[in-house]
C-alpha cells in the first residue's frame, strides 16, 4: 500500500472554477499603495474579506465583526467548496479502493499531507501525522513516547502560560511515572523568560513542551533558544504550534524541533484535523498510539505488524473530507503569503495596542511591543467582569472571548479569573478595531449606571 | 429593549458593585464551594442553621455580575426564613428560571428585587451564572440536613 503523493488536482481545479463569486488570491492581493499602516504594508482585506462568507452576516442589524480568530478561525469559500466537492463528487474511503473514486480521494488526501510537509519545510511527508486536533497530538506523544521514555526522577518542563492541551497532558504522565513536572516562568510583561529556562532546564529533562505563541498573552516564545538549552542538556523539544503554527512562518528544520503540534481550524481550515510532526527516527521507534485499521501491515491470529510511518500512527478511516478541504487551507494562506499575514497583524496589534492604551481603565495583559507578540490581546476594563463584557460587546455585533482561555495556571499568576480577549487574523481590519472600541466604551457607560462602593 | 434593559438592569449592577452579605461566617453550619467548570467562576457558600432557621448566609465570589448579583439576593431572600420556606424560594426560583412557561414569580414584596432576574432567561448562556449560588445553597443545606 503506497498512497500517492500527488497534489489534489480535482480539488484545487473545482474550488476556483466554481461559482462562489470570489477570484483566487495571489500575491497581487495585498496592495502597497492603498493599505500601508505607516510604512507596513498590509494586506488586502477588501479583497480577502469577499472570500468568507460568513463575514458578510447581520447580527441583529450590525455588521459581525469577528475577533475570537485564537479560538477558531473563519473559512474561505475555497475551504468549504473543498468539502462539498469531495462529498459530491469523489467521496470514498481511501488507501485500499481500486476504484476512480477512492483514487481520487487518496491522491487528494496524501495531497494535503505534502501542503503539509511544504508548510513547515518538514523534510518528509512521513512525518507529517494526521490527528483529530492538537490535543490529541500532543496525546499522542505523551502516550506513545512519553510513556515509555519518561521514569522515575526525570524531569518535564513546559511554561506557565501553557494552554491545558499541553499542560494536563505532560502534568498526568509525570503523576503517573514519579516524574517532575517543572515550568519556566514568565517575565514581567509576560513572556518567556529564558534566563529562568536556562536555571530550570537540566540533564534530567526528558522534552521541553512550549507553547510558540500563547493563546492568552500573544507573547512568542524565542523557540531557537528555548531548543539550544534543550539540545545542551539532551532533551527533546516538543512545539506546541496551535497558535503559533496559523501566524508565523515555521520552518521544523531551521527551529530544530522534535515535534510540533497545530490544528487546522485556527488557520482557516475545518474542525477536526490536527497535525503531529516528529523527528523520523523518534517517530520510527515510537509504538502506535491506536490499534486497528489503516495502521497495519499484516495481521495473524497472534501477532500483528505494523504500518510504516506516518499511517502506524492514524489508526481507522481518517477524517477525509476535512484533511483535504485543509489543503485548500493552506492553497489560500500560500497565495497571501506567510511574510504578509504576519506583517498584517503587527499592524492590526499595534492599532489595537494604541487604542487600547488610550482607552483608560484598562488592565493589558502580556506585551505591548506587537513584534515580540501575535495578534491577540488580552484585557480586563476595570471591575467589569469579563463574560459581561464579551455579551455587552456582543450587542455592537463583536465577538471577542471571555474567560480562562483553558490556561488556569496562567490566570492563578495573573490572579483574575479571566480575561477578554480580542485575536486577529487576516481579514481584520482597523475599522474592526474602531467598532471594537466603540463597543467597549458603550460597555463603560452601561456598568457606570451605579458607582461602585 | 436593550442588552442594558433586559441584563444589566440597576438592580443587577447595584448587587453586583454592592454584594449584600459577602464575606465568611466562623464555624458555619455549611461551607460548600461552587464551581462553573465551563467558565471558572467560583463561589464559597457559608451557611448557618439553627433550629431550621437559616440564621446566615456569606458568599465568597469571583463571578460575573449575574452570578454575583444572583447570590447576593439570594442571600436577603433567604437568611431568616425557616429551612422549609428556603427551599420553596430556591425551588421558586429555579423554576422562574428553567420553565419556559413561567415568568411571574410569586414572592412577597421584599423580595422582588429577584424579578429582576428574569431578563436573564433571554440568554440562555447566562442562566447557568444566575444558579450557580442556588444549587450551592441546595447542596448546603443537603449537608446541613445529613448532619442531623
Amino acid at each position: 500500500m503506497t498512497p500517492v503523493a500527488q497534489p489534489p488536482i480535482p480539488v484545487k481545479n473545482n474550488s476556483q472554477s466554481m461559482d462562489n463569486g470570489c477570484t483566487p488570491m495571489t500575491q497581487a492581493t495585498f496592495n502597497e499603495e492603498l493599505s500601508t499602516n505607516g510604512s507596513r504594508v498590509m494586506l488586502d482585506t477588501t479583497k480577502i474579506i469577499k472570500d468568507f462568507p460568513i463575514l458578510s452576516r447581520q447580527l441583529d442589524g450590525k455588521r459581525l465583526v469577528y475577533l475570537d480568530n485564537a479560538a477558531t478561525s473563519q473559512k474561505p469559500a475555497s475551504v468549504i467548496n473543498a468539502l462539498s466537492h469531495y462529498y459530491q463528487y469523489y467521496n470514498a474511503n481511501i488507501h485500499r479502493g481500486l476504484h476512480t473514486l477512492s483514487e481520487e480521494a487518496t491522491i487528494a488526501f496524501e495531497g494535503t499531507r505534502e501542503k503539509v510537509r511544504d508548510f513547515i519545510d518538514a523534510p518528509s511527508e512521513k512525518q507529517i501525522i494526521f490527528t483529530r486536533n492538537a490535543t490529541e497530538a500532543i496525546n499522542l506523544v505523551v502516550n506513545s513516547w512519553g510513556k515509555h521514555n519518561v521514569g522515575e526522577g526525570d524531569e518535564i518542563v513546559i511554561s506557565a502560560l501553557e494552554h491545558h492541551s499541553n499542560f494536563v497532558t505532560w502534568q498526568q504522565l509525570a503523576l503517573e511515572k514519579g516524574a517532575t513536572l517543572r515550568f519556566i516562568e514568565l517575565t514581567e510583561d509576560g513572556r518567556i523568560d529564558v534566563e529562568h529556562a536556562a536555571k530550570v532546564i537540566n540533564s534530567k529533562t526528558k522534552i521541553v513542551a512550549i507553547s510558540q505563541m500563547s493563546n492568552v498573552l500573544g507573547s512568542i516564545t524565542p523557540v531557537e533558544e528555548i531548543v539550544r538549552l534543550a539540545r545542551k542538556n539532551g532533551s527533546l523539544v516538543l512545539l506546541d504550534g496551535a497558535q503559533g503554527v496559523p501566524h508565523l512562518a515555521t520552518s521544523v528544520q531551521k527551529l530544530d524541533v522534535d515535534f510540533l503540534v497545530f490544528s487546522f481550524h485556527k488557520m482557516l481550515g475545518p474542525t477536526g484535523v490536527g497535525v503531529l510532526y516528529g523527528r523520523a527516527e523518534l517517530l520510527e521507534k515510537m509504538p502506535p498510539f491506536l490499534y486497528g485499521g489503516d495502521m497495519i501491515s499484516s495481521v495473524h491470529r497472534d501477532r500483528t505488524k505494523f504500518n510504516e510511518i506516518p499511517w502506524k500512527f492514524e489508526a481507522g478511516t481518517p477524517n477525509i473530507a476535512d484533511v483535504i478541504a485543509s489543503g485548500a487551507a493552506l492553497d489560500y494562506l500560500n497565495d497571501l503569503g506567510m511574510e504578509a499575514v504576519r506583517n498584517h497583524e503587527i499592524g492590526i496589534t499595534e492599532y489595537a495596542l494604541a487604542r487600547l492604551e488610550d482607552f483608560g481603565g484598562l488592565t493589558i495583559y502580556g506585551p505591548r511591543d506587537a513584534n515580540l507578540k501575535g495578534g491577540v490581546v488580552s484585557f480586563n476594563l476595570s471591575d467589569i467582569h469579563p463574560h459581561d463584557l464579551g455579551q455587552l460587546l456582543n450587542e455592537s455585533g463583536v465577538a471577542i472571548r471571555a474567560g480562562h482561555h483553558c490556561c488556569q495556571p496562567l490566570m492563578n499568576d495573573l490572579k483574575v479569573s479571566g480575561t477578554a480577549r480580542a485575536s486577529f487574523y487576516v481579514y481584520n481590519t482597523k475599522d474592526d478595531v474602531d467598532v471594537f472600541i466603540s463597543a467597549l466604551t458603550e460597555a463603560r457607560r452601561v456598568f457606570g449606571h451605579v458607582s461602585c462602593r | 429593549m436593550s442588552l442594558a434593559d433586559d441584563l444589566y438592569r440597576e438592580t443587577i449592577l447595584d448587587h453586583y458593585h454592592n454584594p449584600r452579605n459577602h464575606g465568611i461566617i466562623d464555624n458555619p453550619s455549611a461551607k460548600v464551594e461552587g464551581v462553573n467548570p465551563l467558565c471558572g467562576d467560583e463561589l464559597t457558600l457559608y451557611l448557618t442553621v439553627e433550629n431550621g432557621t437559616v440564621v446566615d448566609v456569606k458568599l465568597e465570589a469571583k463571578g460575573c455580575s449575574i452570578n454575583t448579583a444572583s447570590g447576593s439576593m439570594m442571600t436577603e431572600a433567604v437568611v431568616g426564613k425557616s429551612v422549609d420556606e428556603a427551599t420553596d424560594i430556591i425551588n421558586k426560583f429555579k423554576s422562574m428560571m428553567l420553565d419556559k412557561n413561567q415568568s411571574e414569580l410569586d414572592l412577597p414584596e421584599e423580595m422582588e428585587d429577584l424579578e429582576a432576574l428574569q431578563g436573564v432567561k433571554k440568554y440562555p448562556v447566562r442562566i447557568k451564572c444566575a444558579l450557580l449560588p442556588w444549587n450551592t445553597l441546595i447542596e448546603g443545606l443537603e449537608s446541613v440536613g445529613q448532619q442531623k
